[in-house]
């Protein structure tokens, strides 16, 4: 899809690299790093068999029947939720913490927004023994509590960031700030796949592993591909690690789905692709949401992990080119799909991966009009939603004393 | 409306009279675009030779929590970048050479060759682009040497303690005015002792180019600025001016007082670096 012929990094009009000069040279000397680890087959084995024997992946292939039956298309989980650590991002930690050793360097950093990348990157430097040091918005330590004390417990050092909007996008100019003075022994685990090169690719290729996992269960279960792949995209690892695998199947559409907060026209939103415009953040061209003066508006999202002004620029590229379509997802949308799946499925997803079950049955039904009920779409089920079940209790009132013997929640037999 | 001077101008002053220049920062619209202004005069007028104007960034990387603060309060009592723009003419007027530090974004979106000839028409002398290299692309690097060039304006690259020699070579070819050398690995905010990477930086950055070299990050007393003075052309300071203000936020006049009580002694400090 990418013009083999640009410079590395560049996604058609988007992507490169704005970053301060301090850094270029670790930017650099990682670049450099990654490329000869990819190209050495003991680093990509060894890769794998750490993913198999402690991540549990490849991840099963699901076909979710009752939801199917209910939407009038067949729809495919890639069961990412079933991963150690619950979600698609441990496969891009243990891909950056093993090429962190590789480099000989000790200390990690990371920052996270809902925790799940500070949680699967404490999980990897505990696995191989490394120092890690995570930053996180303050606000965000303080609705996602429980993913807090999972990093202290696997031993990392959290820090609260005070400054800006006290979310993720502050704590990744922390972390940046950070490594701007600590980059001769501290590698930078970027938790998605945006930011300068080379991590838009290095995140993409460490997580590719789910579409190409599920192309292939796809192709051996059914002996066809599906119509649709669906994601939610917050930076965009999970959506993309699905998409690589298919960007090349011209007959196979190519869905994301972002954060659409309180409703794109409320202002009150993180979709990046939908609403923002081009511009850089965070070391990348791509876009961005900001105001007229290009300074960095707030997003907002029920969603932490979506909870980000800026998107990977692979994505914005293909948005840009047309090979991929992206929509917006509103909170209520997604805690309706997090109900319904709950009770169709029994599965419980993140609020995150609940946007991309929501958009994916909007959207399947119209392909299903079009296609007829073998209309197939596969949709990355990028985490569980056990961290999110404060958030879930409050939303659905599940607290309540006096609610526990009320309806269930999102009654499949309603009308969607 | 004054012709920009290019900053080359002050430095070779500043080395005719044997001595480094005093390059002083401060971000604009703080503690409003009117205080900002006056803060600039007196520091004018205590001896800063170039004047920085930092544009305020939602999302500024590079900067510690000094300039994190100011620059947020400029934002949050709404500071836009005209007004960074109207900045500069007040400051330019005086007659010091006046250029702008700003992150990439603002200048993109308000258009890099708009941007470009509304700063040469506010009479400001050029650039200084923290997060921007001669080769950021797609796009950008290309194009703001392209509008610099169009409009007489300086492009102040950063060169760091971390770049390789080939790195330096091709910042330096790309450089107009002065090239600005960071002292230390690591974001601005004042520092007690002196980094022992900033010699050694300045001497790679010298055998690449005959433009002048500035030093900063870190820099807050007239001990540092001879210290430093002895082998750069320039000593670069901001952090420890922003604090002048912070600290005296209920008093500015005693906020001012401490402005140019601070760039005398940074200004006495350049006078003895080479004695
Ligand atoms: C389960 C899950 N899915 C998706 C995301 C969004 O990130 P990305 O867009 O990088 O996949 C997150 C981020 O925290 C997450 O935890």
């Amino acid at each position: 899809m990418t013009d083999p012929s640009a410079p590395a990094g560049h996604f058609g009009e988007f992507g490169g690299r704005f970053m301060p000069e301090a850094l270029v040279a670790a930017l650099d000397e990682l670049t450099d790093a990654w490329t000869d680890a990819m190209a050495d087959p003991a680093f990509v084995d060894e890769f794998h068999t750490i993913l198999r024997e402690y991540a549990g992946i490849p991840s099963p292939l699901y076909e979710a029947s009752r939801l199917s039956e209910l939407v009038g298309a067949r729809i495919l989980l890639k069961r990412e939720d079933l991963n150690h650590t619950g979600a698609h991002k441990i496969r891009n930690v243990l891909g950056q913490a093993l090429l962190t050793r590789r480099m000989g360097k000790q200390r990690v950093i990371a920052e996270t927004g809902a925790g799940q990348h500070g949680v699967a990157s404490a999980t990897a430097a505990a696995y191989f023994g490394l120092d890690c040091t995570v930053y996180m918005g303050a606000v965000d330590t303080r609705r996602q509590a429980l993913n807090v004390a999972r990093m202290h417990l696997l031993g990392a050092t959290v820090v609260p960031v005070e400054s800006g909007s006290a979310t993720l996008k502050d704590a990744i100019n922390e972390a940046l700030r950070d490594w701007v003075a600590s980059v001769d022994h501290t590698a930078y685990l970027f938790g998605t796949a945006a930011g300068p090169h080379p991590f838009p690719s290095m995140v993409r290729d460490f997580c590719r592993g789910i579409g190409d996992e599920a192309r292939a269960q796809v192709l051996e279960r059914y002996g066809r591909l599906p119509d649709a792949v669906a994601a939610c995209v917050g930076g965009g690892s999970n959506a993309i690690g699905l998409f690589t695998a298919f960007l090349d199947d011209a007959e196979v559409e190519v869905w994301g789905f972002e954060a659409g907060g309180d409703g794109v026209e409320s202002g009150r939103h993180a979709a990046t692709i939908v609403a923002g415009e081009p511009g850089v953040l965070h070391g990348a061209r791509t876009y961005v949401l900001q105001d007229e003066d290009g300074q960095t508006r707030e997003s907002h999202s029920i969603s932490a992990g979506l909870d980000y002004p800026g998107v990977g620029p692979e994505h914005a590229h293909l948005a840009h080119s047309g090979r991929a379509s992206y929509e917006a997802v509103t909170d209520t949308e997604a805690m309706d799909a997090l109900a319904l799946l709950a009770r169709t499925e029994g599965i419980i997803p993140a609020i995150e991966t609940a946007h991309a079950v929501a958009g994916a049955i909007r959207r399947a039904k119209d392909l299903a009009a079009e296609k007829g009920p073998e209309a197939m779409v596969l949709i990355n089920l990028s985490g569980r939603g056990d961290k999110d079940m404060a958030t879930a209790t409050e939303w659905f009132g599940l607290g309540d004393p006096d609610r526990v013997t009320a309806e269930p929640v999102g009654d499949p037999g309603a009308d969607r | 409306m004054t012709t920009p001077t290019s900053t080359a101008t002050a430095f070779a002053r500043a080395a005719a009279e044997g001595r480094p220049a005093l390059v002083g920062y401060l971000p604009a619209g703080f503690p409003d675009v009117a205080g900002g202004i006056d803060a600039f005069r007196v520091m004018v007028d205590a001896g800063v030779d170039v004047v920085e104007v930092g544009l305020p960034y939602s999302d500024p990387v590079m900067d510690g929590p000094t300039i994190q603060t100011a620059a947020q309060q400029a934002l949050e009592r709404g500071v836009r970048t005209v007004d960074v723009l109207r900045t500069v003419e007040a400051v330019a007027a005086t007659g010091v050479p006046t250029v702008v530090m700003t992150y990439w974004n603002p200048v993109e979106r308000y258009g890099v060759e708009r941007f470009a000839a509304d700063l040469a028409s506010a009479g400001g002398a050029g650039l200084i682009t923290p997060d921007l290299t001669p080769d950021s692309a797609p796009g950008s690097g290309a194009a703001w040497i392209a509008a610099a060039d169009a409009h007489d304006l300086d492009r102040i690259f950063l060169v760091s303690p971390s770049s390789t020699d080939e790195r330096i070579a091709m910042t330096v070819a790309a450089c107009r005015g002065f090239v600005y050398a960071t002292a230390v690995m690591g974001v601005t905010g004042a520092r007690t002792s002196t980094s022992d990477l900033a010699a050694p930086l300045v001497a790679r950055t010298k055998a690449a180019t005959h433009l002048p070299v500035g030093v900063g990050l870190g820099v807050s007393s007239g001990d540092q600025v001879a210290e430093i003075g002895a082998y750069a052309d320039g000593v670069i300071v901001g952090s420890a001016f922003v604090r002048c203000l912070l600290d005296h936020a209920d008093d500015r006049p005693a906020g001012l007082r401490a402005l140019a009580a601070l760039t005398e002694d940074l200004a006495e400090g350049a006078r003895r670096a080479r004695r």
